[in-house]
């Protein structure tokens, strides 16, 4: 429908592909000049690449500023141990581990340990779960690893997170690994900018489309109306003009400011993974993105994923993988040839990650175009929309063998559900609601529908060993994701967070979550301290997770075990939708 | 005959407005929705099970009122209801985004005004101060010409977010310049129709019984991602004929033209345009006697910045 401008990827002034493509030399910082530099400093540049892997029970890990060059632009990222991504950590499963964290910054910091079951005083929130780090001090973390499997850390203050503070974690099992690889590599994804994090949050408060440059023309327009008549290329605008909504608002931030990362080297870095031939490699993919949601294939290769947030699934072999903000998928590829492109473009096709899977160093293969972006459809805004939409009947379908290519928009069929909005989601901070919200699990997402490609979905996983918590639900918590685009405002229920109410779990209940995504954007929801169990649309158990995208106009379900104590945050893991106020406190007592 | 025409549109303009403001603020027809009738504490969470209707939407002629602005119906959520009985400490140390305040200045408007027979610059721009939904905010028109300040407006208001698109604004405004100065009371509404519609309608009410209106409309028309067109209707009522500032009752001018910029960053734009003015009624006269001409071409060029 709509193509992106050529320009972008093709023709590109050299500043700007040096931009996009980053330094070839990744963050390694040349000549950086002497002001740049904090005053207490060792002059040490922050290390990029394959990150130093800690192990053993005892940690000692330093946040600092350090220098960091990754498009020609010198700048001070803020980094745990000197390196993006952070160290690696490798935990346990059983052992207790002690983690003292030194806070070199001028101002607050924390690390979160994302996706890991501990008490509340460990969970790293500040405000929330503890006080923070003040500069200067120590803070000790210790817990017991319970669980198993591909977790990351990462700052819970301000916006550390965005400008280097993440780092990979992975959980070996006491009794042996059941997923059995020759080599294993951390592929961690993340979205840098030379600009001030803050200043990109003012720019969207003032103008929320600022680094949007792919919206529709008056060029396009006249294109439509030449293919299709001028009243198709008029109905085709007429709902989104009359809404004020945006069908290209894929993600706020684009390629236009950001610089895609892959285990912090730039795509013209190439962050390489070496093999030989025939062996089984295991992927632990990370988006450890600030607001970037990645699309990821290896061209020429399947990928078997065989864990899903640090959970065994049930394996699944796929072309792509959509990965929200905080997710992480591990997968097995058996690679044959001498060099594959691992490709992560990003949601809006604005840019894109690269790395190489090669026998040796130095070796590349072709690296794809980015595919042309998609724009939102009506689904997108209006959920299920009756049964017109290609009369699919996925009561009949088996899940698993699915064929996405033939799908326009995979579930639109279904039944639909009425929703419940709040009282506050009439006023001005909701600039749209869903009422008949679609339900399946069966839709890759925007971008990935037809691109004739398998495309991991929800519908495909499915945990090893099923839900923890056998019980039924004692009770249903239904809460909207709002939001408005033109105030650049994020929300539930029409809620910032500073206007709302904790969510109160009774300890050890089991509780059913309703999300119902009144907003078009899709809403990657993290909530801390408990797991995310999600359901299938017929109420079945689907998938354990510490992340659930949530696509717009739809609705999930997901059912909690309330064993953990405390206070725990629940948030949109965009990062600028969180400090916004899509943010709650959930209170177990 | 241009005016006229010119005329028509501000007219055609200000009547939609209207019907949208009504829209906005006085829908609460949810169609083919009763929650009263809805049973939630037996809702079916099964959805493929769940038999509720279906709406019957033909694309493109849907009605998406409910899915925008309107009142919540009596039954809505109480967004608190799973509180608890817990609610935020007042001193708490977490604060976000939200509760942060952000300022921004727009300079809509920084130009050289060329007409027949004179030449001039003329600014506009928008300030403000504040969250999400209260702000103050400034806004200041006026034109300066050989070093010295002819004619401004300038006002200060609170903004008052009452809808998705609207805010509603009430302050002072200042008339200054080479005629004696006047001060208003100010209360409007500044927003966005649908089909993207920047509008701004402000009434005022002076000393001495004077009452005025205030129209801006403006739109933004993509030519590309960076080059864009922005035809922009304005015009000014008073409510009492104003002898020292030479202005009569009824419609006084209206102006309308088109500004093609080009966004070097979405922050620097330099334009150039060329708008059609007129002055009408008592206006008209007092430029008459003056000698003046009461309806002009001009050319414009200037830049478009905001921080």
């Amino acid at each position: 429908m709509k193509r992106i401008p050529k320009p972008l990827y093709g023709q590109l002034n050299r500043p700007r592909r040096r931009f996009i493509q980053g330094l070839a030399a990744g963050g390694v910082l040349l000549g950086v000049s002497p002001w740049l530099r904090p005053a207490w400093a060792q002059v040490t540049d922050t290390a990029t690449g394959s990150a130093p892997v800690l192990s053993g029970t005892e940690f000692d890990l330093t946040i600092a500023e350090t220098p960091v060059n990754f498009t020609g632009s010198p700048r001070l990222a803020t980094t745990i141990n000197g390196s993006i991504p952070a160290p690696t950590l490798r935990w346990r499963e059983g052992d207790t581990v002690t983690l003292r964290v030194t806070n070199r910054l001028p101002v607050d910091s924390s690390i979160h340990w994302h996706g890991i079951l501990l008490p509340y005083q460990m969970d790293g929130v500040p405000g929330i779960s503890f006080k923070g780090i003040a500069p200067g001090e120590t803070f000790t973390y210790r817990f017991k690893v319970q669980q198993t499997g591909t977790y990351w850390y990462h700052s819970h203050s301000g916006m550390q997170e965005q400008t280097g503070m993440y780092g990979a974690i992975v959980i070996v099992p006491a009794r042996g690994e059941p997923i059995r690889a020759d080599r294993d590599y951390i592929v961690q994804l993340s979205d840098w900018t030379d600009e001030d994090p803050m200043r990109v949050f003012a720019k969207l408060k003032m103008q929320s489309d600022y680094y949007n440059f792919n919206q529709p023309t008056a060029v396009d327009f006249f294109r439509d109306a030449a293919s299709d008549g001028v009243s198709a290329a008029m109905a085709k605008r007429r709902m989104w003009q009359q809404m004020r909504m945006n069908p290209t608002d894929l993600a706020d931030i684009s390629g236009y400011t950001y610089t895609y990362l892959m285990n912090g080297i730039t795509p013209a870095g190439n962050w390489t993974g070496l093999f030989r031939p025939g062996e089984k490699i295991r992927l632990r993919f990370i988006n450890s993105g600030a607001m970037t949601f990645f699309d990821v294939r290896i061209p020429g290769l399947k990928m078997t994923v065989v864990q899903a947030d640090g959970q065994n699934v049930d394996p699944v072999t796929v072309d792509e993988i959509r990965l929200g903000v905080a997710e992480t998928y591990d997968v097995i590829v058996q690679p044959k040839d001498d060099a594959y492109t691992i490709f992560a473009q990003s949601m809006d096709r604005s840019g894109f990650a690269r790395g190489t899977l090669a026998v040796r160093a130095g070796m590349t293969a072709a690296v794809p175009a980015t595919d042309a972006p998609e724009p939102l459809t009506m689904g997108d805004m209006m959920g299920d929309m009756g049964g017109d939409m290609g009369g699919m009947d996925h009561s009949a379908h088996g899940g698993m063998a699915m064929d996405h290519s033939q799908h326009a928009m995979g579930g639109m069929a279904m039944g639909a559900v009425r929703v419940r909005h709040a009282k506050t989601e009439y006023g001005p901070s909701v600039d749209m609601r869903v009422d008949t919200p679609r339900t399946n699990l069966d839709d890759p997402g925007i971008g990935l529908r037809n691109n004739d490609r398998r495309v991991l979905t929800y519908a495909d996983l499915h945990t090893i060993g099923g839900a923890h918590d056998k019980r039924s639900a004692g009770r249903d918590i239904e809460l909207h994701l709002t939001g408005n685009m033109e105030r650049y405002s994020w929300s539930f229920d029409g809620l910032e967070f500073g206007r709302s109410t904790p969510v109160h779990f009774r300890h050890g209940e089991q509780l059913r979550v309703i999300l119902v995504n009144d907003t078009m954007m899709t809403h990657p929801m993290h909530m801390h301290g408990m797991w995310s169990e999600l359901e299938s649309p017929d109420g079945k158990f689907q998938v354990r997770k510490h992340v659930i995208n949530v696509q717009p106009a739809q609705r999930v379900s997901f059912l909690v075990s309330a064993d953990a104590l405390g206070r725990w945050a629940w948030h949109c893991h965009l990062l600028l939708h969180m400090d916004a106020g899509m943010f709650r406190e959930i209170v177990v007592t | 005959m241009l005016i006229r025409k010119l005329f028509c549109i501000a007219a055609v303009a200000v009547f939609g407005m209207s019907a949208v403001w009504a829209q906005e603020t006085t829908a609460p027809t949810m169609p083919e929705m009763d929650h009263s009738q809805m049973d939630h504490s037996k809702m079916d969470h099964g959805p493929t099970s769940a038999s509720t209707p279906q709406m019957d939407h033909d694309m493109g002629e849907m009605d998406h009122g409910s899915m925008q602005g309107g009142t919540a119906p009596p039954d809505a959520r109480d967004p608190h209801a799973y509180s608890g009985g817990y609610t935020l400490p007042p001193e708490r140390p977490l604060r976000m985004a939200d509760e942060h305040n952000f300022a921004s200045l727009l300079m809509d408007r920084l130009e050289r005004v060329r007409s027949r027979d004179n030449s001039y610059t003329e600014y506009d721009l928008q300030a403000w101060f504040g969250r999400t939904y209260d702000r103050a905010v400034l806004k200041a028109e006026g034109e300066v010409d050989d070093g010295k300040l002819q004619d401004a407006h300038t006002q200060l208001l609170w903004g008052h977010a009452i809808s998705a698109y609207w805010d509603t604004q009430l302050g002072v405004r200042h008339d200054s310049g080479q005629e004696p100065s006047r001060t208003w009371l100010a209360f409007g509404v500044q927003g966005l129709a649908p089909y993207w519609f920047e509008m701004d309608i402000t009434g005022y009410i002076g000393e001495s019984g004077r009452t005025a209106l205030g129209l801006e409309a403006e739109y933004e028309l993509l030519l590309t991602q960076k080059l864009i067109l922005q035809p922009r209707i304005e015009a000014n009522i008073y409510g009492k004929r104003d002898a020292e500032r030479e202005l009569g009752s009824g419609l006084s001018d209206l102006t309308a033209g088109v500004r093609l910029r080009y966004e070097i960053r979405r922050e620097i734009a330099p334009y150039i345009g060329i708008e059609r003015s007129g002055k009408f009624g008592g206006t008209a006269d007092f430029a008459r006697a003056e000698g003046k001409q009461t309806k002009e071409t001009r050319v414009v060029a200037g830049l478009r910045f905001w921080f």
